[in-house]
């Protein structure tokens, strides 16, 4: 008795763990925490509340660039609901939309890439962040 | 069977009367009476164009699929468990829009809900928030709205399920649930604190979304601002009182202020649906209308709200 639920027990570990592998939609809200995280350290450099550097305004919009090209391929059909998911139904229905968001936020995120002095980084951030808002509007919903 | 027709013939009076009393208590003028404009200094269009973006009136009536926001063609469907409703052209077009509207008619719709035909107007237009407007302030945006494009093409009529088809039924819903009259500040309150209150009760109307509904449709005002299901029937709007695990309670004035700025929260997630649309509006306020606004909202006790279902979809 005690083996047979140690067999189960052990069986349902393991397919958890293979789930969260492939599990679409717990790795994209994980690459948009990262995205978060990237523009809370940028925000304070764009506001001043810590010096500008360059290395971390780099990084800053190589997170965004990472998730711009991760992003698009993480939604597919079996993803639509589950895991608290705030995606929207528009994301199926407008897939070219949606491909075409993360276009461009991938070439904001580039272009700030050369950003090399405060002045050019806030432009830069300001034009790479406007994204999160355009985008969330049509393909997310309210949580 | 005389006793039965004389039956028959009290219930049809007392019918009569009752309709006739429902009619009567249900006309717009007596439900709801919108205030006198009278006379009014010249219109400042300032304060209108504030008022414009405070309202969000381009959130519902600017014509959908495509940029500006001044282009007021309406358009828009709000789904609803009633029906669909069809936001109308509020541009100057003569024709189509409200070009032709004086400002006792802009102040009835919006203080009071009546349209210029005289009808109820269906509180999907929240002039239940907007009544708090006082009329000066209406007939600055009013004037405000006169200097944008005049849109041509009318918007489609409301497709809604009967009863709610009925319009005069609105009478009923206003006599249950619809209370008139402008803002009265609080004089034992701070400006800032005034300010707040009538910006997010009043041209804001955040109640709107982050309350729930009763059947009917009416905010429950017992969990005003504690969120509840998408009236649209997508996802969840969030409580914004100051309950600690699901409200604002752990949020400082700063950080909502920035919100209704950017559209980032505390943990630079970014807000997604209408809000950030509510957001390309509150962001065209002053630091100072901001910060007013979230003084107020950190003085709301803390409420909870209906319980948000887990998982699927939420």
């Amino acid at each position: 008795m005690i083996r047979t639920v140690l067999v189960v027990a052990g069986l349902g570990l393991g397919l958890t763990a293979v789930m969260a592998q492939s599990n679409p939609i717990a790795e994209r809200q994980q690459i948009m925490k990262a995205v978060g995280g990237a523009t809370r350290e940028g925000a304070a450099m764009a506001k001043g509340d810590v010096a500008f550097d360059a290395a971390k305004a780099q990084t800053v919009f190589k997170t965004y660039a990472d998730a711009a090209a991760k992003m698009p391929a993480l939604f597919p059909d079996s993803s639509k609901t589950g895991g608290e998911t705030t995606a929207a139904p528009k994301i199926w229905e407008d897939q070219a939309g949606f491909k075409a968001a993360f276009v461009k936020f991938g070439q904001d995120a580039e272009a700030g890439a050369k950003a090399a002095d405060l002045a050019s980084f806030r432009t830069a951030f300001g034009a790479a962040t406007k994204n999160c808002g355009t985008c969330h509007e049509v393909y997310r919903i309210k949580k | 069977m005389l006793l039965l027709r004389r039956l028959l013939v009290t219930l049809v009076v007392l019918a009569a009367i009752g309709l006739g009393g429902f009619w009567l208590l249900t006309d717009p003028r007596i439900v709801s009476p919108a205030p006198e404009v009278g006379a009014l200094p010249a219109a400042d269009l300032d304060n209108g164009k504030l008022l414009f973006a405070a309202g969000g009136c381009a959130s519902c009536h600017a014509t959908p699929g495509q940029e500006d926001r001044t282009k007021l063609g309406g358009g828009l469907a709000l789904t609803s468990a009633f029906g669909t409703f069809h936001a109308p052209n509020i541009s100057p077009h003569t024709r189509d829009g409200i070009g032709n509207w004086g400002v006792q008619d802009f102040v009835d719709a919006m203080a009071a809900g009546v349209g210029r035909q005289g009808e109820h107007l269906y509180p999907a237009f929240p002039y239940t928030s907007y009544r708090l407007i006082p009329p000066k302030a209406l007939a600055d945006l009013f004037a405000y709205i006169r200097t944008l494009p005049p849109i041509e093409g009318k918007a489609a009529a409301h497709e809604l399920r009967f009863p709610f088809n009925i319009r005069r039924l609105v009478g009923g819903w206003k006599l249950l649930f619809f209370q008139g009259g402008s803002f009265q500040p609080d004089p034992t309150k701070s400006e800032a604190w005034n300010r707040g209150f009538y910006l997010v009760n009043g041209p804001g109307h955040c109640a709107e979304c982050h309350s729930n509904r009763n059947a009917l449709g009416a905010i429950v005002q017992a969990t005003r601002f504690a969120g509840g299901p998408d009236p649209e029937g997508k996802g969840w709007v969030p409580n914004i009182t100051q309950d600690e695990a699901n409200g604002l309670g752990k949020w400082s004035k700063d950080e909502i202020a920035e919100l209704l700025k950017t559209g980032f929260t505390p943990s630079f997630d970014s807000v997604g649906g209408s809000m950030a649309d509510v957001v390309r509006n509150t962001a065209q306020l002053s630091d100072a209308d901001r910060a007013a606004m979230a003084e107020y909202l950190k003085s709301l006790p803390a409420v909870q709200g209906p319980a948000r279902p887990r998982g699927g979809g939420g």
